[in-house]
């Protein structure tokens, strides 16, 4: 009974500064937007398959290469049909249940890989920038992953993970795992060196020096002084590393090392329509939008968090 | 209707260029100036025997000729040689054990030399030196020696009876050296000759000026050529790189390009692409067929290493040939070919399509049945589960894994037999790897098509020239990829009947070809009809295009693609 | 500075050793064939000798100083004898590649043309552009230029190269017949004619890279930027009644340089390496086309070499940045 009235006093007393960044984040229009676009995706992707209950693997080949339901207005010749109202493709599949089943695995593919990145780069970067004697090794270590060819990497890590993943995970499990695992592991090193390089930089800083000499632990030296200041260049990695992870997906399937052929996603919708582009440009437009909103509504999130983490432009 | 325009003008094309051709088309060599042609693979070598890829050797067939070539029905052309020997003309030993061939007294090197039998002699001699790895060592495998008679004339001999003795020197895989160029290129010091390798001298219409490693081959007409007409074109240009669909791009959309090889694109996309106008499709039918291999043992991951996918663990459902045959006639071959190859594919039931004399007329599994298939697999024991699979009293499922290499069409095939298989309640998991380790040999890795480590894998191949012998020879028992043999081995599905054996033995034994011919389509039928370890899809076709300018090609899949480029002409230059 | 430099580059010679030693394991473990693209027609055993012929029966500590020492000692050789006339190499066996059996370095030799005019040219436009749009976008936040400038840069960067390549093949070469589609390696400058046309065909490719270049180059300009702007530095400095211009393109610009520096410096290596998409869409068969076919192949030598020619740019970039930083910022000390 004391713990409950004790933590509501705790949360009614002082207004938590969480509520300041929320209110200063409401003021930046492109981050509301993005929140919201990123919301909306969200929802189109997870709830969207329950309430368009088509099997994005159905094939029906009678009913191939149907155009949108809009094309019935520019066009009244136009292969339509209300059941699939963003069309079908080659094959007869609905290319509206494609969209949201491939969203889901592009969307957790990206946000996975890019957390995975931004965090061992920031990891990486903050320890080498901050602590002499780790500096060289990690650096060299950076170089080395830096220098190493994605390919046989990839090939390498499906030949000794591959088996062992699926018989744990399962066929779909475990190549989600393998992916993400091996497009994370190959994208943080630009991360890790712009952090270090301003951790560098930021380390002489007055504000740091003085901290120091008040005796403040390492730990503490980095998540309150250091980490705050080195926030943009992480927003900017995070926002260029979803879109990449995206992308990297797509060129992976195309390799023959993603996910299997009968699993759709964002990227490789896209690739497989680019050589039907001039006959069905909706195909490519449908899978080309969904990848940049969402990347620029990262992309806006992240400058509205910016602006409202940091204490300067809060007060204003 | 696209479709059927483009195919309309490809054959225009065909029928109209023998007829432009007789009507005004001589004239001085070189009077056509540039023609350019782009290969989607890029040219690495030019010299046929120390690489096997089609790219290298199609290239190669500009500048080195074999004797005797195949033409686009399949029949041999002499080339360097006077004419075909035969045993009628004296040319065969009666025994089968030696072919004696006359060299064209009026054939030269681009280099103003005589092309004589020590040359014959040499080109042997290269592509069995010890230490060489030559890629055509197959042609030369029953070869014991090569003898010259006088300049002009020269003796094959062979360990035994051949009753193909069409293999050394003949088409372009194996064409003639010269001798003087390549003395120093024997066995280990091959990969030394850079010079010889990158322009090798031939006899051909072109002579090459200058190559740069799997990107562009530029070549100039030869001036020693033995038709003073011929070639019309000055110079060719050979990119290579990119993928079909930008080469096809390129000669029927932009009309940069004049001729762009084997386009492995979906049918509604070269439609698309010829409505550009610039250029037209043109296919033709050889022996490649796209299979379904079924594995007749087990490869599952819980059978220990070293029995699985060996003859030590059978399969547990793919070795009853009820649910094979289940499986084949579930397919709708129309719909396969209409989706993945349109005019360039034909659905077969065969292993061997062509020739005809080898053809079997099998015809069985073109008609989907999927009302035949469950009954099939309903005696077979397998019942409906809950879940809409398949399994049997003893708990087996029917759940297949279904391997190919990377490609779009082989992508959708996938997708489509997935869909036929799960309405007779078989549970199909894809699974598609680069081609570079697919097909690889490499035998650490368990993603080759050889190791097999699935149910059921997706592949096209073929056989060189006309005579299916050794294609057919892969399903003996002796040639089951084993870990004893590094998984080195044609017989993918461990198929293994020693009644085919003997029946194998008997066509190696035989030259008559009629004989022959009976014996093969038996051959086939074995792993097709009667058993359906093998179960062909698509008869798949070569399309390449060519630009509404060029006349004269004629697509030739028994040989280079390019054999007959002397002919080429440029349409519509008034002259 | 200068003794860090000089430890640095003493150090470099173990890294890169090992990062050699790392490759050529990884390569020696990935499964691939060098045969793989060999028709299946060639049967088994003769593949098997192909293997053989090209050294594969050798295991890899055998190969691996193998390969050391031609690179290392055999290489430079020739190069000595090409440039004076000597005989040191002796007819030394140089580094083959599997696929075309020349040696490895001509053929990276032909290719370094057509990668510098194209891929290297889009890398220092899409830089020369970036910078500006990340400076202006960042003193002017929130304005139309700055809106517009995010906008583009983030769809230029998340449309992938092998949609938005051939887009621009579409328009420009198949619609309205301006620009070739297909880029001509042989093509030689030696009139304005000539040059007209390199520019013609490297127009398509410069921009689809530079687009890239431009996007990230620039959100990193302007993330950093916006930091420095609001520190009291500045401030002071504009109470010191410095001109703005001052103000920005001295203080601010020089403390924003860290990060830009550092990707820059780390997009150099990719010029002989990354463009592999874009190179493939062209068919500008530079460095990076030459690598994905030599991957693709298997052709082990070829890969190795490039491969640990770019892992030596990649740590000489990252020292010329370690070095930069000091520089720009000579608080930082690194020893």
């Amino acid at each position: 009974m004391t713990d409950v009235s004790l933590s509501k006093e705790a949360i009614e007393k002082p207004r938590n500064q969480w509520w300041d960044v929320w209110d200063q984040f409401k003021t930046h229009k492109g981050a509301v937007f993005g929140l919201g676009f990123l919301i909306f995706i969200t929802l189109f992707v997870s709830i969207g398959p329950l309430l368009w209950d088509v099997d994005p693997g159905k094939l029906n080949i009678r009913n191939k290469d149907v155009r949108p339901i809009y094309m019935g207005l520019f066009d009244s010749g136009a292969k339509v049909n209300w059941a699939n109202p963003m069309g079908t493709d080659n094959l007869g599949r609905d290319i509206m249940a494609n969209i949201m089943q491939g969203g889901r695995i592009s969307l957790a593919v990206g946000w996975t890989a890019m957390i995975l990145a931004v965090f061992l780069g920031t990891l990486i970067g903050v320890l080498a920038g901050y602590f002499r004697r780790l500096d060289g090794l990690l650096m060299r270590f950076t170089d080395l992953v830096l220098a190493l060819p994605l390919l046989p990497l990839l090939l390498v890590m499906m030949l000794l993970f591959r088996d062992p993943l699926r018989a744990a995970f399962g066929p779909e499990n475990g190549i989600f795992i393998l992916i993400v695992t091996g497009i994370g592991i190959t994208s943080w090193m630009q991360t890790a060196r712009i952090v270090r390089g301003d951790v560098m930089a930021l380390k002489e800083r007055e504000f740091v020096l003085a901290a120091r000499s008040i005796g403040t632990p390492a730990r503490r030296m980095i998540t309150r002084h250091l980490l705050p200041n080195v926030l943009s260049p992480i927003m900017v990695s995070a926002t260029l590393g979803l879109a990449t992870a995206i992308i990297t997906e797509s060129a992976l399937s195309f390799l023959g090392l993603g996910f299997p052929s009968d699993f759709p996603t964002w990227g490789k919708i896209l690739f497989d329509s680019v050589d039907r582009m001039t006959a069905f440009p909706e195909r490519v437009i449908w899978p080309g939008l969904a990848i940049s909103l969402t990347v620029l509504a990262v992309n806006y999130i992240g400058d509205g968090l910016r602006d409202a983490l940091d204490p300067r432009i809060r007060g204003h | 209707m696209k479709l059927k325009a483009a195919l309309l003008g490809a054959v225009a094309t065909v029928a109209l260029a023998p007829m432009a051709f007789a009507d005004a088309h001589e004239g001085e060599r070189g009077r056509d100036g540039e023609v350019k042609i782009i290969y989607w693979q890029a040219v690495s070598i030019l010299n046929p025997y120390l690489s096997g890829g089609t790219k290298d050797v199609e290239a190669a067939s500009l500048v080195v000729e074999p004797l005797a070539r195949y033409n686009e029905s399949g029949n041999m052309v002499p080339y360097l040689a006077t004419e075909i020997p035969t045993v009628a003309n004296g040319g065969v030993s009666e025994d089968l054990t030696s072919i004696t061939w006359n060299i064209d007294p009026n054939v030269t090197w681009s280099d103003g030399t005589a092309v004589t039998a020590r040359d014959v002699q040499f080109t042997w001699e290269y592509c069995t030196a010890e230490g060489g790895g030559c890629a055509q060592g197959a042609k030369f495998s029953n070869v014991t020696g090569v003898e010259i008679i006088d300049d002009k004339t020269v003796t094959v001999n062979f360990d035994g009876p051949a009753p193909n003795p069409y293999q050394a020197f003949v088409g372009h895989e194996s064409p003639i050296i010269q001798a003087a160029q390549f003395a120093d290129c024997l066995g280990p010091r091959a990969p030394e000759c850079t010079d010889a390798n990158f322009g090798p001298i031939g006899t051909g219409p072109f002579v090459v000026t200058d190559f740069r490693v799997n990107d562009v081959v530029q070549f100039a007409a030869n001036e020693n050529y033995r038709d003073p007409n011929k070639p019309a074109f000055a110079t060719v240009t050979f990119k290579g790189g990119g993928d079909a669909t930008a080469a096809g791009r390129s000669v029927m959309e932009t009309g940069e390009f004049d001729y762009a090889w084997n386009m492995q694109l979906a049918p509604d996309v070269i439609a698309a692409m010829a409505e550009g106008g610039q250029g037209v499709p043109v296919s033709a039918f050889g022996t490649l067929v796209e299979r379904l291999e079924m594995n007749l043992t087990n490869p599952s991951p819980d059978v220990p290493e070293g029995e699985r996918s060996t003859v030590a663990a059978p399969h547990p459902f793919l070795s009853d040939a009820r649910v094979r045959e289940a499986l084949s006639i579930a397919i709708d071959r129309e719909l396969l070919v209409e989706v993945g190859y349109g005019q360039a594919g034909r659905p077969t039931c065969n292993l061997v399509p062509a020739p005809a004399i080898y053809a079997s007329d099998n015809t069985a599994c073109l008609t989907q049945d999927i009302d035949r298939a469950n009954a099939l697999l309903d005696e077979a024991g397998y019942m409906m589960g809950g879940d809409g699979v398949r399994v049997n009293a003893d708990g087996v499922r029917l759940s297949v894994l279904y391997q190919t290499s990377t490609n779009a069409v082989r992508q959708d095939f996938q997708a489509l037999i997935k869909e036929w298989w799960s309405e007779i309640g078989v549970e199909t998991e894809l699974r598609n790897i680069d081609a570079s380790v697919f097909f690889g040999g490499d035998p650490g890795s368990p993603d080759t098509f050889q190791r097999f480590y699935a149910d059921v894998e997706m592949y096209a191949n073929n056989f060189p020239g006309t005579d299916p012998q050794a294609y057919l020879g892969a399903y003996l028992c002796d040639n089951i990829p084993s870990p004893e043999t590094q998984w080195q081995g044609e017989n993918i599905n461990r198929f293994c009947d020693p009644a085919y054996d003997a029946l194998w033995a008997e066509l190696a034994a035989t030259a008559d070809l009629d004989e022959r011919g009976r014996i093969g389509q038996e051959l086939n039928d074995m792993v097709t009809k009667d058993s359906n370890v093998i179960v062909p899809l698509v008869d798949r076709g070569r399309v390449s295009a060519h630009s509404v300018t060029l006349g004269g090609v004629v697509l030739n899949t028994w040989d280079s693609e390019l054999w007959n480029i002397a002919d080429w002409y440029r349409i519509g230059d008034n002259r | 500075m200068l003794t860090y430099t000089l430890r640095r580059l003493l150090m470099s010679i173990p890294t890169l050793l090992f990062i050699a030693f790392v490759i050529f394991m990884l390569l020696e473990l990935a499964p691939g064939d060098p045969m793989a693209q060999m028709p299946l027609t060639i049967p088994p055993e003769v593949k098997q000798q192909m293997r053989e012929a090209l050294g594969l029966g050798e295991p890899w500590y055998i190969r691996f100083p193998l390969w050391l020492n031609q690179f290392f000692i055999v290489e430079p050789q020739y190069w000595i004898d090409n440039a004076f006339g000597t005989n040191f190499a002796d007819g030394a066996q140089r580094i083959i590649s599997f696929q075309s059996r020349s040696p490895v370095f001509d053929v990276i030799a032909e290719r370094l043309p057509q990668t510098l005019w194209v891929v290297a040219m889009s890398y220092v436009v899409g830089v020369l552009i970036a910078l500006p749009i990340g400076i202006i976008s960042a003193y002017r936040q929130y304005s139309v230029f700055d809106q517009a400038g995010t906008f583009v840069s983030m769809i230029g960067f998340s449309v992938p190269p092998f949609f938005s390549g051939v887009l621009l093949i579409v328009i420009f070469s198949v619609q309205l017949k301006w620009l070739p589609s297909i880029y001509d390696t042989t093509h030689v400058v030696n009139d304005w004619q000539s040059f007209k046309f390199q520019l013609q065909q490297m127009i398509m490719p410069v921009m689809v890279l530079a687009l890239q270049t431009t996007a990230q180059v620039s959100r990193y300009m302007r993330a950093s930027m916006l930091d420095n702007l609001g520190q009291d530095y500045v401030r002071t400095a504009r109470a010191k009644g410095m001109s703005e211009s001052v103000v920005v393109m001295k203080h601010v610009l020089r403390n924003s340089m860290i990060p830009v520096v550092t990707v820059i410096a780390l997009g150099i290596p990719s010029i002989f390496g990354g463009a592999i998409i874009t190179e493939q869409i062209f068919k500008v068969n530079g460095l990076g086309q030459l690598l994905i076919i030599a991957l693709q192949g298997s052709d082990i030598p070829m890969v190795m070499t490039i491969t640990f020619l770019l892992a030596v740019l990649i740590v000489m970039m990252n020292l010329i940045a370690d070095v930069l930083y000091g520089i720009l910022d000579p608080r930082i000390r690194y020893d």
